[in-house]
């Protein structure tokens, strides 16, 4: 399975590189959400008397909140859906490979792609005065949280175009990326929001992976932002592939 | 597709119990050509021997023959969404090939190709016979089956009324009902159906 997966990955990367234009909402509108929020608040908290920022300027805090919605585009679903509505989902089904290969080669292209565009947006915000506290490693520890929770957004749209098999329906739940992302300490930190937010973000798993990234770039390394942004990672992704293992292998 | 009663075997392999084995066995080109629009059509060959097990090397070398076998070689390295219809249709049946299948099942496979098109399908379909492949093929056009087919069954409300070779039906249909010129594989399947047809101004209609 981990060699069909390889393959069809290729696939998926190819595909990526051939619909560039398939990548620019995932670069523009998470930069343009920072650009945004940082203009209109960047005022209300200074970086030299905020203590939350830690030293740093408001767009530090605000960056993990733009890198996780960068990944939570869901393409990878709208792919496979259009390759279920055109028949080629169907001709790689008739292949004697896993099933799940198809699911899992489209995820770890997800990786790949997600893990290209959180470096390029870090690397576009270090000249704007943003310092990863963690250094190189706690860099490509946070490429690899965002990557994760790409892939973990990008797994549960799949199984929503493995059950409708429709693209209006896939893209339309993809729009869970709202609650998910905007019901969070994305712009003060957990203990500054009023009670029923905070409340609402506790339970809210993306706030333990916006927590553990952020971390990594105010705090340097801290086990338990980074615990827990892992773990709801390991859960989320397990019962995510779980789910798609049981969808596709009953696919009729 | 889930059997809900009896069994099925092709190639002598039961597709319930082995069904991986009974997928190297078979080839599959469904009515519509289901292609990845996004790769060229080499890639798409390539990427379908890799899924059958074949080193990139064996992969690539395949794909050649096959683009060679369906006269595709001058658009092989163009994006497939650029192909006409009948290229499609070509390009699928040699997806279906890339793995040397003992049996290759066509499901209409002419079905919305223009004429030029369509006959170059049956030429397609002949030479993938010849070179050993038995072709399993259904379609509503009978001039099809007549053209193409060693043996045919006529299937009517999911029953099969009528078998046997092309040439052997119409003869049959002949001697019976004593007709002075050869029927055609259309009064056979009428026959066999027992649906008549008449014409009611310029219109043929089944009754």
């Amino acid at each position: 399975m981990f060699k069909d997966s390889l393959t069809l990955g290729g696939r998926s990367i190819r595909e990526a590189l051939r619909t560039p234009d398939s990548l620019v909402p995932s670069i523009f509108i998470p930069v343009f959400f920072l650009v945004v929020n940082v203009g209109q608040t960047a005022r209300i908290f200074p970086a030299g008397e905020t203590g939350f920022l830690k030293g740093q300027n408001y767009a530090a805090f605000q960056l993990p909140a733009s890198l996780l919605l960068s990944a939570s585009f869901g393409a990878a679903a709208l792919y496979l859906v259009e390759e279920i509505e055109g028949g080629y989902f169907d001709k790689l089904r008739a292949t004697p490979i896993a099933r799940m290969s198809i699911v899992i080669g489209r995820l770890w292209a997800e990786f790949v792609k997600t893990g290209v565009l959180a470096a390029a947006m870090l690397l576009i915000s270090l000249p704007f005065g943003i310092r990863i506290e963690s250094g190189p490693l706690g860099f490509l520890l946070l490429l690899v949280v965002v990557s994760l929770w790409g892939v973990v957004f990008s797994g549960f749209m799949q199984l929503v175009a493995l059950k409708t098999r429709s693209a209006a329906a896939t893209q339309g739940a993809s729009m869970v990326f709202f609650p998910l992302l905007f019901v969070t300490p994305n712009f003060v930190p957990r203990n500054l929001l009023t009670r029923p937010m905070e409340i609402a973000a506790s339970i809210n798993p993306v706030t333990y992976v916006m927590e553990a990234t952020r971390s990594l770039i105010l705090d340097g390394f801290d086990a338990t932002a980074l615990g827990r942004g892992f773990a709801v990672i390991a859960v989320t992704m397990a019962l995510m592939l779980a789910l798609s293992v049981r969808m596709i292998n009953n696919y009729d | 597709m889930t059997l809900t009663a009896g069994s099925a075997r092709v190639g002598g392999v039961d597709v319930a119990t082995d069904a991986h084995a009974a997928r190297r066995k078979i080839g599959v080109a469904l009515q519509e050509a289901g292609l990845d629009p996004r790769q060229t059509g080499r890639e798409l060959l390539v990427l379908q021997a890799r899924l059958f097990g074949m080193s990139k090397h064996d992969a690539l070398a395949r794909a050649v023959e096959l683009i060679e076998l369906v006269e595709l070689t001058d658009a092989a390295d163009r994006r497939i969404k650029g192909y006409s219809g009948g290229m499609k249709r070509r390009l699928d049946l040699a997806s279906a090939l890339v793995h040397r299948p003992e049996v290759l099942f066509l499901d209409e496979p002419t079905t919305g190709l223009d004429p030029a098109s369509r006959l170059t399908v049956w030429d397609e379909v002949r030479r993938i016979n010849e070179l050993g492949t038995t072709v399993f093929l259904t379609t509503q056009y009978l001039e099809e089956a007549d053209a193409l087919c060693n043996r045919l069954a006529i299937i009517d409300a999911g029953q099969i009324v009528r078998e046997g070779a092309p040439a052997a039906l119409k003869a049959e249909l002949k001697m019976r009902l004593g007709l002075d010129a050869d029927p055609t594989l259309d009064e056979v399947f009428l026959d066999a159906t027992g649906r008549t047809r008449s014409r009611v101004a310029g219109d043929v209609q089944e009754v």
